[in-house]
């Protein structure tokens, strides 16, 4: 999906407050009902030898951690289970459960169909988000796809793992040059106000010269200073 | 369910007795305290009456308070304020990394856009600054040495007195220049100490000190900064000649008088509230190390304020912990970066030299006057199950050796 062109965010449901039988929430009723009651979350008594994929994302040190395991037909590669779990927060917590669900769902979607899943996605099923929340929360599309490449690694089909068309700037946060380039876009100008949106370099401040120096390239490229 | 509000190291409740004083200065004593009238009149002498009242309390004369919009102007004031007017005289000032954002940010400003050098000093792994270490670090063109009373997040208490006192040691020992300020003075963010400490300024040795209503049981939006006779600050805002024209802007008349009422009535009550609360404290400290493995107290154990506990729950993310907190009706609040606009943690458990998963799991409870044993029981009964939730959803376990 390189064609994929992400819309400015906006908060739905009012940012960081959403009615909920007339008090006031940090999130939407569907957050809600993730975070308190997650769904397909890796059981601690869990084998994970019976999983034929995996997939991380992130560390603790930047805020959220996320590992999720995949079980695949390898027939059919529908995704037949899907479990998780997340160091994060509400949010982090309630976008992954909601992306296992979506996954499994209605007999499991394909491989070829997951790897379409996008944050946005995730995010109109839970009904909006706060804007803050969005880049650094929802983070869980990363993992499923660094899970589809790794059962193409296992099965041995290394012509089916997709290696991002973007480059990897941060390997903890898994923040890529063109993510750094949609913050620009979105009017991030300096290394704070990229890190608000992305996180890039949080808890591993040696990437941060070649952010700034991104940051310099999309600058000039698009606003010429 | 019930309802625990473990946060007044946030804010507190209005005192009703501090209502009760405020309330004519917000119906028939509306004047404006400029005005040439009768009217007016009343405000002005509620308002001097109020100084007067504050300034005995903290051992000043009444034209050395100041007051301002709360303790974030206070502090910028005593930092800002005082620099530009004296950098003449030395561009080099000392804080502590672990100040609250008022003062912090305010010396991160003037680095970055004024000229001004900062020595940040590192507490220790115990939240503590010494005095040795404060003094180690002044320079001939030091002008201001700013450290908390007690800080707001880990509410350990730093020994001001001693720090004040080597300070003005050190400045009686120097070639003072004829017409110079003795330099460098010192401040003291107070917020967090005005229900605990003791807040004589002869006895801290400082020449500014911050301190605000909403932490006291008085109103929010109003602020007080002592400054030492003769010494100048720059003003911040401009207008009218209120507050000597240091600090421009008709006086929040309702504030002022509130304010002064809470001065009174913590420092009258502090020294029993405060030995109320340190049992509390520490049975809620014993209990969640007796019942939840995996977690670190943050600050010293003893030298911090009786209604502060901080306590990092390994492996699991703050602002998660806090949401479920809440829907069983406790209210605390956390040093994860997801609560916060930025995406860093707590920068003062991260000044304790501990790593960045130790700081997304801190939470602080703060207690306060409403704080009862049972609320300490419901709370050590409510919190067990819902770390072990979280934790059940966690990849991550952090090794003891980062926090111990």
């Amino acid at each position: 999906m390189s064609d994929y062109k992400q819309e400015p965010v906006v908060g739905k449901a009012g940012d960081v407050t959403t009615k909920d039988g007339g008090k006031s929430w940090f999130y939407t009723d569907v957050v809600k009902d993730h975070f308190f009651n997650p769904r397909n979350f890796m059981h601690e008594d869990a084998n994970p030898d019976d999983y034929n994929a995996i997939g991380k994302v992130g560390s603790p040190a930047c805020g959220d951690e996320l590992r999720v395991w995949m079980k695949v037909d390898p027939a059919t590669e529908k995704v037949l289970d899907f479990r998780w779990k997340t160091f994060g927060c509400g949010s982090a917590i309630a976008s992954t459960s909601m992306a296992s669900l979506m996954v499994t769902e209605n007999g499991g979607m394909t491989l070829s169909e997951a790897r379409t899943i996008k944050p946005q996605h995730i995010m109109d099923r839970l009904g909006g988000l706060p804007a803050r929340k969005f880049h650094c929360s929802v983070l869980c599309d990363k993992a499923l796809r660094d899970a589809i490449n790794d059962f193409y690694r296992r099965t041995e089909q290394v012509e089916k793992m997709v290696v991002e068309a973007s480059r990897i700037i941060d390997p903890v946060s898994k923040v890529t040059d063109h993510d750094i380039e949609e913050a620009v876009l979105d009017g991030a100008h300096t290394i704070e106000a990229v890190q608000a949106k992305t996180k890039v370099g949080i808890g591993n401040p040696s990437v941060l010269p070649a952010v700034e120096e991104l940051i310099r390239f999309y600058r000039e490229k698009y606003f010429g200073a | 369910m019930r309802n625990v509000y473990l946060d007044h190291a946030a804010t507190t409740p209005l005192d009703s007795r501090v209502l009760e004083a405020m309330l004519p200065y917000m119906k028939e004593s509306f004047g404006n305290p400029s005005s040439f009238h009768s009217v007016g009149k009343d405000g002005k002498d509620a308002i001097d009456d109020a100084r007067d009242a504050m300034s005995k309390i903290l051992h000043v004369r009444a034209d050395e308070l100041l007051f301002t919009s709360g303790g974030t102007e206070s502090d910028n004031m005593a930092v800002l304020g005082f620099c530009r007017a004296n950098a003449v005289h030395g561009k080099h000032l000392i804080v502590t990394s672990f100040e609250h954002h008022a003062v912090i940010e305010a010396a991160m400003h003037l680095e970055k856009k004024e000229g001004f050098e900062v020595t940040y000093l590192s507490p220790d792994h115990d939240g503590m600054i010494t005095v040795d270490q404060v003094m180690a670090a002044i320079r001939p063109d030091t002008i201001l040495v700013s450290v908390m009373y007690a800080n707001n997040e880990i509410g350990t208490i730093q020994p001001i007195g001693e720090i004040g006192n080597a300070i003005q040691k050190h400045r009686a020992s120097g070639n003072k220049v004829p017409g110079n300020p003795a330099l460098p003075v010192f401040h003291t963010d107070a917020c967090q100490a005005t229900g605990a400490l003791d807040l004589d300024v002869e006895k801290l040795h400082v020449d500014m000190m911050t301190i605000n209503g909403s932490k006291m049981y008085g109103p929010k939006g109003v602020g007080a900064l002592y400054v030492r006779r003769g010494l100048k600050l720059q003003p911040l805002q401009f207008g009218g000649s209120q507050e000597r024209g240091i600090r421009p802007g008709t006086e929040n008349v309702s504030g002022i008088i509130g304010m002064a009422k809470a001065l009174e009535i913590a420092q009258g009550e502090r020294v029993a509230e405060s030995a109320r609360l340190t049992v509390l404290r520490d049975a809620l400290i014993a209990g969640i190390r007796a019942r939840i493995p995996k977690v670190r107290l943050n600050g010293h154990a003893t030298k911090r304020l009786p209604n502060n506990v901080n306590i990092s729950f390994m492996d699991i993310e703050g602002e998660a912990f806090i949401l479920y907190l809440d829907a069983s009706g406790i209210y605390a609040s956390t040093g994860s970066a997801c609560t916060s606009t930025t995406l860093d943690p707590s920068h003062v458990i991260l000044a304790l030299g501990l790593p960045y998963e130790v700081a997304h799991g801190s939470v602080r409870f703060s207690l306060g006057h409403s704080t009862t044993d049972a609320d300490i029981e419901y709370v050590l009964n409510t919190i067990p199950p819902l770390v072990e939730k979280l934790r059940a959803l966690s990849p991550v376990c952090v090794d003891p050796k980062y926090y111990v």
